[in-house]
Formats: structure tokens, C-alpha cells, sequence
């Protein structure tokens, strides 16, 4: 099974690399723009991702993902222009996103309530929250700034499309590499997918199941923080309502194509970004003359043909969805 | 599971106070909480609510804004409940909505040659054919490829979002207008008013009465409510899971597109794309506040549509914005779907509505 993801995950890279070369021969330029572009992109989509991961591994269905972006974003952005730091926002975001996945636990975990309807209440409740306290016209002190890394922002390519871009970007690597090293090489790991998988064994095994839905439901929302404020202080540097624009349902279809696995999330996001940078390239060319509103909506057409095309094929953890009572199942 | 044991053990079940309690107290505690964000505003709450409510209750025109708001809601609201009753998360009746409404537009300024109750029929048979449709869709895709209906619903949003904002910007616009909108319908084709009362709230009311009609007493409904419940148990009883959500989903895109159509025929007499924003999230709400139960569903359409429809002047009147009405939503919906209130009430258990992912 492993060997076989492995092959196919080789081949869907040798698809891609092999055009990106032939494209970067013709225009290095506009090829690595927009990787680099096609990165950014990404990167949010792929936190967003990672907090659904989080949540869906221990069996927290997350579709909340949305509103946690859109409170943690909307928290960065104001409580940054409020203390004049952009460190302190990221803080307060990251906490904000905490409190958050509280919610969601309690909800799900201590009230063992219908997950998909707590995560709708996060959303309906963030698009509240924020559309009611929302002033216009507010500005930034100043954004995370792009720092190339010294020596690796030099290799070709590679070097522009991933080493020269800001603090939080980096960060977000760090994260995703992170949570797949710890997903699947540490006895925490272990434990969260038993918890999972089958609730039940895992609680006679010694493990506390709602003790570790909790943590992990916070980690996400720290994650969440952490993407809603690279959105906000990093990439774009403006707030408004709708900020998020679906980027968080986007990143449950990504989650479920790069099958609950962090680095197939990664990788998912990096197609998705890399064919809405490529769209809006073929726009500004001018190559082919389709209205934005489809090169608006090409992304999610995507997203649906893939999963009509990989889901059935692929499988949530088993204990999803469903709260745990001792002594059940 | 109380309920359960104290059914299959022959005590009869007292009658259910918090099914109905449970809602009210669920918006006054979400009025509460909302009072005291505005006095931390420092806004007076009391000016605020007098104004929304004298606003959408008051007087006669305020009473028949309110039923006009309240139309697509109770259609959306009835949307949502059908897909929960077998269920499935529609999250999609903004989209089956908004296609529904376009479409309706469409005939309803674009045939002009037809007799009035057939126009006015093919009309609004051309909003539940449409969002039938994207219904279908994300119908199809749950039962036959297996694709999590919250997920195509919500990817359809978005991309019958962008659909109807070419179609309303490009070809269906009315000419020499700089606004993205459609011409309006013409005058035989609008829904008239009895009174007080739009006449698609009787349709919004009407279907209401036959979705609770066909739920609890026929084989459809009954085919609904297995698969809702226990999957497998539909199954084993012979009841064909994929053919019953692809129904489900079908009508329930239908009815929503019905609601779309009912408000260009009714009320906006035009299509603009941001006409129609948020009544289909607005269904959730008011589908969880009727206890998922199409008759419980038009009180709380009829509170919600007031809210609408009095936001205005409560900003003119007390200097509240008028998205206090989202955030009202938003605890109304914890307060009704958390245990918080149902806790004190005996009878009404929290189960559950929708299945998860691997469903």
C-alpha cells in the first residue's frame, strides 16, 4: 500500500516537473514567478488543511476551518493596528484560533453534539462576529516581510519559488513537516490516530481519549492562527468581510484528496495553487479569453472532479464524526 | 434514548415542553448576549430591539416586508430540514437558491407570449428544475461516487455563484444598465399580493403542510426518515439508500430553488446577484430552530425574516449595525443546537443530524 502511494506520488511529480522544466526553458521568468505565486497560494490552503488533519485524525470532524480563518485573520489584522505589532497580532490570532477549537471540543467532545453542525456554528459565528465588528478603512503598521533565506535562495528556481518569502510562509513548512513526522513517527502520533481509528482500544490501551481530542483540537486551532494570520500580515495586508473567501472548505476537499496524510495536503495544495497562479497568468497574457468568473470557479470545478475521482477510493479515519462514550462499541 | 427505552417499555411519553421552549428561550438568551455587545458598544440595546421589532411588527406595511423576507425563508428552511430528515447537510441552498432565482428571472422576462398561470407556473417550475439540478448533483455525486455532500455543496456555492454572475453580466443582462442585473419580469408574471400576504408564502406555506404530511405519513417520507436514522437498518428493510439520498438531495435543491423563484416572482421582480445573499445559511438556522420539523420551521422563518427586514431601520434608529441580525443568528443557533438549554428539559435529547464524513 505505502509502495504504491509512494509510486503514484512519483509519477504525479514526474507530471509535473517535466512540463515546469520545458516552460522554464522557454520563460525562466514567468515559470518562476508563477511557482512562486502558485506557492503563496498554497501555503494557506495547506495550513488550512493541516488543521483539518489535526482535528480529523483524533475523529473531530472539523468543517469549521472556515470561520476559525476568518476570526483568527480578522483578530490578527485588528488587534496589530490596535498594539502597533505585527508579533503581537500573530500571537493574539494564534490564541484567539485556541480558543476556538475550544469551543469546537466542547461542543463535540464534552457536549457530543452533531460535529458538522458545531463547525457550522463556528462559521456562522465568525462571519458574525466579524461582519458586526468590522470597521472600514483601518491600516497595518507594516507586514511580515519577504527574507530570503541565505544560500538556499540561490539555488535556481527552487531558490526564488521557495526561500524568498516571508516568516510565516517559512513557519507553515516548518509546521506541515512537522505534523507529518509526528503523525506518523511518534508514539503521540500513534495515539491520536488509535483515537481515530477505534476510540475504544485506544481508551483500554491507557489512552484518555477526550484528554486527546482536546489537545489536538487546540493544535489545530493554533494552526488555524497561524494560517488565518499569514493570510492577513503576510500575503495580502488588508481586511474585509468575506476575507477568507471559502479557503477553508476548499482545504476539507484538500484534505480528503491528499488523504488525511499532511504531506498529500501539501501536495494537493500545491496543484490547486499552482493551476489557479497558472490560470491567472493565462489571463494577464491574454493567451485565452475566458471571463474571470470561470477562471473564478475553475478551482472548485477541480475540486469536485478530484473527488469524485479519488473519493470513493478513499477512506476518514473510522471513529470520525462520532463521540466517544466509555464503554460503547 | 430515553425516549426510546420508555417507548419500547409501554410508558407513554409525557408531552415534549422543551421541543417548543427550547427555541424561545434559545433567542431571548441570544438577544441577551447580543444586548451586551452593544452596551459594550455602547450602543442602547433597548432603543435596538424596540426599533427592529416595531419596524418588522408594528404597522401593516412592516408585517407584510416581514412575510416577504419570511417566503424564501420558510422554502429554504423547508430545504435544509428535507436533506437533515435523510440525513444529509445541504450547505448548498444558497447556490440551488440562486440558480432557482436566475432561472425564474429568465422566463419570467424572456417568455412573454404565454397566458398568465402557465407563464407564472413554467416560471416557477424553471427555479425547482434548476436548483433541482445542482441539487442532483451533489445528489449524484454522494450516492453513486461517494463524494461528502457538505463538501460538493459547498464547492457548488461557489461555483453557481460565479455561473449566475456571468449569466446575469453578460448575456441575461438588461441592456444599457452599468448594474450586473437582469430586466425585470414582466407584469402578468409577478406573484400578486393578497393584503397583507405575498402570495408565495401561501405556496412557502402550502408546501410546508405537504412536506410534513409526506415525512410522517407516507412510504417516501417514511423511506426518508429510515435512511436519516440507520442506513443499514433502511437497508435491511429493503430501502434503496442511494436512490433515497439522490431523491433527497434532488427535492431539497428543488425546494430552494422554488424559494429563489418565489422571491424574483414575488418581491425583487428582477435577478441581481447579490439580491439573495445569505438566505440559504439562514435556512440552516431556521431548520435547526424549528427542530428540523417543517411546520416548526415557519415561526422561526417569520422571526428571522422580521429580523431581516427591521435590520435597517434599527441602524437608523439606534446606530446598530445591521449584521447584529448575523451574529443574533449565530448564538441562536449554538443556544438551540448546544445542550446549554435542552439540558433542562427532559425529553429533548440532542440526536444526531447529520452522519459524518464516512457516511
Amino acid at each position: 500500500m505505502n509502495s504504491l502511494v509512494k509510486r503514484r506520488g512519483f509519477y504525479y511529480a514526474l507530471a509535473v516537473a517535466i512540463p515546469t522544466f520545458y516552460l522554464y526553458l522557454q520563460s525562466s521568468n514567468v515559470t518562476t514567478s508563477v511557482f512562486s505565486i502558485a506557492v503563496t497560494f498554497a501555503m494557506p490552503l495547506a495550513l488550512a488543511a493541516m488543521v483539518g488533519i489535526m482535528c480529523e485524525r483524533t475523529g473531530i470532524v472539523n468543517i469549521g476551518i472556515e470561520g476559525t480563518l476568518l476570526l483568527t485573520s480578522f483578530v490578527a489584522f485588528y488587534a496589530a493596528i490596535a498594539t502597533k505589532s505585527i508579533l503581537i497580532g500573530f500571537c493574539i490570532a494564534m490564541a484567539t484560533g485556541v480558543a476556538m477549537s475550544l469551543l469546537l471540543a466542547l461542543m463535540s467532545v464534552t457536549w457530543k453534539m452533531d460535529q458538522i453542525i458545531a463547525g457550522t456554528i463556528l462559521n456562522i459565528l465568525a462571519t458574525g462576529l466579524t461582519s458586526f465588528f468590522y470597521i472600514q478603512g483601518n491600516m497595518l503598521p507594516n507586514m511580515f516581510k519577504q527574507k530570503p533565506i541565505p544560500g538556499l535562495s540561490n539555488i535556481p528556481f527552487f531558490g526564488d519559488v521557495l526561500f524568498k518569502h516571508g516568516v510565516l510562509m517559512y513557519l507553515g513548512f516548518v509546521v506541515i513537516l512537522t505534523l507529518y513526522f509526528a503523525l506518523f513517527h511518534t508514539s503521540w502520533g500513534l495515539r491520536s490516530r488509535a483515537v481515530g481509528e477505534h476510540p475504544s482500544a485506544a481508551d483500554t490501551a491507557g489512552v484518555s481519549v477526550s484528554k486527546l481530542r482536546y489537545i489536538n483540537v487546540a493544535v489545530a486551532g493554533a494552526i488555524g492562527g497561524l494560517c488565518g494570520s499569514y493570510l492577513v500580515l503576510e500575503l495580502v495586508g488588508s481586511w474585509n468581510r468575506g476575507f477568507t473567501a471559502g479557503k477553508g472548505f476548499t482545504a476539507l476537499a484538500l484534505m480528503i484528496f491528499g488523504r488525511w496524510n499532511p504531506l498529500g495536503a501539501l501536495a494537493a495544495a500545491m496543484f490547486f495553487g499552482l493551476s489557479q497562479a497558472g490560470a491567472n497568468q493565462l489571463m494577464i497574457d491574454g493567451t485565452v479569453n475566458i471571463p474571470p468568473q470561470f477562471v473564478g470557479i475553475l478551482p472548485y470545478v477541480m475540486v469536485i472532479i478530484v473527488l469524485a475521482i479519488s473519493a470513493g477510493k478513499v477512506r476518514p479515519p473510522a471513529a470520525e464524526g462520532q463521540p466517544y462514550e466509555k464503554g460503547q462499541g | 434514548m430515553s425516549a426510546l427505552i420508555n417507548e419500547v417499555k409501554g410508558k407513554k411519553q409525557k408531552y415534549d415542553v422543551g421541543s417548543w421552549l427550547v427555541p424561545i428561550i434559545s433567542v431571548l438568551a441570544a438577544m441577551l448576549v447580543a444586548s451586551l455587545l452593544m452596551l459594550l458598544q455602547g450602543l442602547d440595546p433597548v432603543l435596538a430591539y424596540n426599533s427592529l421589532f416595531t419596524a418588522a411588527f408594528g404597522s401593516s406595511e412592516g408585517i407584510a416586508a416581514t412575510l416577504g423576507k419570511a417566503t424564501p425563508l420558510v422554502l429554504s428552511g423547508l430545504a435544509v430540514t428535507l436533506g437533515l430528515r435523510a440525513g444529509l447537510f445541504n450547505i448548498g441552498v444558497q447556490g440551488q437558491l440562486l440558480s432557482g432565482a436566475l432561472a425564474s428571472a429568465w422566463a419570467g422576462y424572456a417568455l412573454t407570449n404565454l397566458p398568465p398561470f402557465i407563464h407564472v407556473s413554467v416560471a416557477l417550475g424553471f427555479g425547482f428544475f434548476f436548483g433541482a439540478l445542482v441539487g442532483a448533483i451533489a445528489g449524484y455525486l454522494k450516492a453513486f461516487r461517494g463524494v461528502h455532500e457538505v463538501i460538493t455543496t459547498i464547492m457548488l456555492n461557489s461555483i453557481v455563484m460565479g455561473i449566475v454572475d456571468y449569466l446575469a453580466s453578460h448575456p441575461f443582462k438588461e441592456p444599457d444598465q452599468a448594474l450586473t442585473r437582469t430586466p425585470q419580469i414582466i407584469e402578468s408574471v409577478r406573484l400578486p399580493m393578497f393584503g397583507l400576504l405575498p402570495s408565495g408564502f401561501f405556496v412557502a406555506v402550502f408546501l410546508a403542510c405537504a412536506m410534513w404530511w409526506i415525512l410522517g405519513y407516507t412510504t417516501t417520507g417514511f423511506r426518508f426518515n429510515s435512511v436519516g436514522r440507520n442506513r443499514f437498518a433502511a437497508w435491511y428493510a429493503g430501502i434503496s439508500y442511494k436512490r433515497t439520498i439522490f431523491f433527497a438531495m434532488l427535492f431539497s435543491g428543488g425546494i430552494a430553488g422554488l424559494g429563489g423563484a418565489v422571491e424574483t416572482l414575488g418581491i425583487t421582480y428582477r435577478f441581481e446577484p447579490a439580491f439573495n445573499l445569505g438566505l440559504g445559511f439562514d435556512g440552516i438556522t431556521i431548520a435547526l430552530l424549528g427542530r428540523v420539523h417543517p411546520i416548526g420551521i415557519i415561526p422561526g422563518a417569520i422571526l428571522i425574516g422580521g429580523m431581516r427586514a427591521g435590520a435597517a431601520n434599527m441602524q437608523f434608529d439606534a446606530g446598530v449595525a445591521p449584521e447584529l441580525v448575523d451574529l443574533l443568528l449565530a448564538m441562536i443557533l449554538l443556544f438551540v443546537t448546544a445542550p446549554l438549554i435542552s439540558r433542562f428539559f427532559k425529553n429533548s435529547s440532542n440526536r444526531s443530524l447529520t452522519g459524518g464524513w464516512g457516511n
